[in-house]
């Protein structure tokens, strides 16, 4: 029990026995609600095409095969846009809008956090204020604009706005507050400009911050193709990969194979980087605390 | 300044320059400050035309008739009089909106506290695995398509099979197109993929938390793990209470994508009919601009309404 109990809670003090169990077993439950649906996705995606139309249907596989996957890449290879098309779109949308969001808003959050000039807290309290709406609130007014802009139909209209998620300005600006005054002082007395300071010092040392920006954007922007995709873009040779799958699955069950193991390929990117990045990510978010 | 020459001696140098007024004094901070204005003016030039802008924009758009096409026309309150006394689907999608924010909202901000107190107790290995567990179905994006198939309405859905199997259920249930399930299951999802920003901050701030506030609660008698919670863990991690408060707000009033995804737009007695996608269906459908924003307003006012209430609650926690 004794080295049990270490591995589950490690050293920890005013701990009861019966208190274990009980949060082991409220942990186990919902642990279990939560990985289903996931497990599922799994299971589906290998297996063969006789326990799919099994009746009644099995949750777990029990001769998995991978012929989901060929299935799958033959239905991408005879889709009208090429499926490639439908990879980049995902890519690009996903890359440059991670790419764009985390330098755009870290050369922002620089100065929030460390220098003061007039407005400094004025813009600050109102990115705070904006975290109180969704984007839900914009989407219409945004419509209007990105049509003034001639941004409809491209790629720009989900990339922009993501650029500008005021969620990522704001962890970022929280994680830079605790960088301590005297290493930049020390820059500045040694003659670094701005920038330089910015790119030399700060960037290194918030690569916690940025790494936990880049999953959030990414993650966001990844599966995007479908809620800001389908409202700003339609032209077909422009959709991402998501809009793709949900034409798969449109095929109904016999088609449910490919889609899920068309769905596990989508979701294993941002679990891998989640994975890797995990500690920075909880580091910066020890950081994301609402000071009065 | 025409009083201060009179005590002045004859030859005498005025040395004194003019008082800076207010504003000139802020406009050399600025000057001298520049730099600062650059790094800033990229991100706050997008973040000012599609996040603050279109506040103010739906606003003002919201007492017009809009259809993108011809010029708008002045209607004063007509949208909003629209909105609160003719469209009844306005009113039961404002009705389902509350309903779904007022459980899931509560409900996933609980959870997502508890549980990332839970994973606090665990060793450092046990605990990195847990938060992938939970927090796996919010980067799995829009895998929340699996509950489809399993809510799907025949036999081969797998609650169907599960529940027809223990002879529960007689005949398959139409779990999606039965507007008494609807919101139910709407519910679930939502719960499902709460776990999010708010769960990860959480855990972070109770590791970061000072060990040595526990030893010496230790020695001035709490007891269990429980008084520990209540008396020293609660209130230390008041900033990032309020914050994980504000993300599960704002998102358990924006209840769209998944609603539309799996009770179908609109969905079978507007069942499953939200503020949001009332707004996009004339947003997005009828191009009816003008009623749209005033659907966004009222949404704004609700949203921030909500989250400025809350917050003040929370600032009176542990005072």
């Amino acid at each position: 029990m004794g080295a049990a109990a270490k591995l589950l809670r490690g050293n920890k003090i005013n701990r009861s026995r019966a208190g274990d169990l009980l949060l082991f077993l409220f942990l186990a439950a919902l642990g279990y609600f939560m990985a289903l649906p996931l497990v599922f996705v799994i299971s589906n995606a290998f297996k063969p095409i006789n326990e799919i139309l099994q009746f009644p249907p099995k949750f777990l596989v029990r001769n998995p095969s991978l012929n989901n996957f060929t299935d799958l890449y033959n239905l991408m290879s005879g889709t009208w846009v090429p499926f490639t098309r439908y990879m980049f779109n995902t890519f690009f949308i996903a890359f440059v809008g991670t790419a764009g969001h985390v330098i755009i808003a870290s050369l922002a959050a620089y100065p929030l956090a460390k220098r003061k000039f007039p407005g400094v807290s004025v813009l600050f309290t109102i990115v705070v204020l904006s975290l109180m709406f969704s984007g839900t609130v914009t989407q219409v007014t945004n419509y209007m604009t990105m049509s003034w802009f001639g941004m409809i139909d491209t790629y720009w209209a989900v990339i922009i706005p993501a650029i500008g998620s005021s969620l990522g300005l704001y962890l970022m600006k929280q994680f830079m507050e605790q960088i301590p005054d005297a290493l930049l002082e020390a820059a500045q007395i040694d003659g670094c400009s701005e920038y330089r300071i910015f790119w030399r010092i700060v960037m290194p040392v918030v690569k916690p911050a940025w790494l936990t920006l880049i999953i959030f954007s990414f993650q966001g922007l990844w599966g995007a193709g479908g809620a800001a995709g389908s409202m700003y873009i339609y032209s077909e040779q422009l959709k991402t990969i998501d809009y793709a799958l949900g034409q798969i699955l449109a095929g109904g069950i016999i088609r449910t194979g490919p889609s899920m193991a068309a769905t596990l390929l989508m979701i294993s990117v941002p679990i891998i980087i989640f994975v890797i990045t995990q500690s920075n990510v909880l580091q910066t978010m020890s950081t994301s605390g609402m000071k009065d | 300044m025409s009083m201060i020459p009179l005590s002045r001696k004859p030859g005498e140098l005025v040395q004194r320059e003019p008082r800076p007024s207010v504003w000139a004094k802020k406009m050399s901070e600025v000057k001298q400050n520049k730099h600062m204005y650059v790094m800033i003016a990229p991100y706050f030039m997008i973040f000012f035309i599609f996040t603050v802008l279109p506040v103010f924009l739906s606003l003002t758009v919201s007492f017009t008739n809009f259809n993108m096409l011809e010029f708008p026309d002045w209607v004063g309150w007509q949208n909003y009089a629209r909105l609160f006394i003719r469209d009844d689907i306005f009113l039961l999608a404002v009705k389902n909106t509350i309903y779904f924010a007022a459980i899931t909202g509560p409900i996933s901000y609980i959870v997502c506290f508890v549980l990332a107190w839970v994973i606090n107790e665990l060793s450092p290995k046990v605990r990195a695995v847990a938060t992938l567990i939970f927090y796996a179905p919010v980067l799995s994006g829009n895998a929340f398509i699996v509950w489809t198939l399993l809510f799907s309405g025949d036999s081969y859905g797998y609650i169907n099979a599960f529940l027809l199997k223990f002879r529960l259920i007689a005949e398959p249930i139409l779990w999606l197109k039965d507007p008494q399930y609807i919101m139910a299951i709407i519910i679930i999802v939502q719960l499902w993929l709460s776990l999010g920003t708010s769960f990860l901050a959480f855990i972070a701030g109770l590791q970061s938390m000072d060990k040595t506030l526990f030893e010496a609660g230790a020695i001035d008698g709490i007891r269990n793990r429980w008084q520990e919670l209540w008396f020293i863990t609660l209130p230390a991690m008041r900033p990032q209470l309020m914050f994980g408060a504000v993300i599960q707000i704002t998102s358990s009033f924006a209840v769209a994508e998944v609603a539309t995804t799996l009770a179908g737009f609109p969905s079978v007695q507007y069942a499953g009919h939200t503020i949001v996608t009332h707004l996009m269906d004339y947003g997005n459908i009828r191009f009816e601009m003008g009623y749209a924003s005033s659907i966004a307003t009222v949404l704004f006012g609700i949203m921030l309404g909500s989250n400025l209430l809350v917050q003040k609650l929370l600032k009176k926690v542990g005072e």
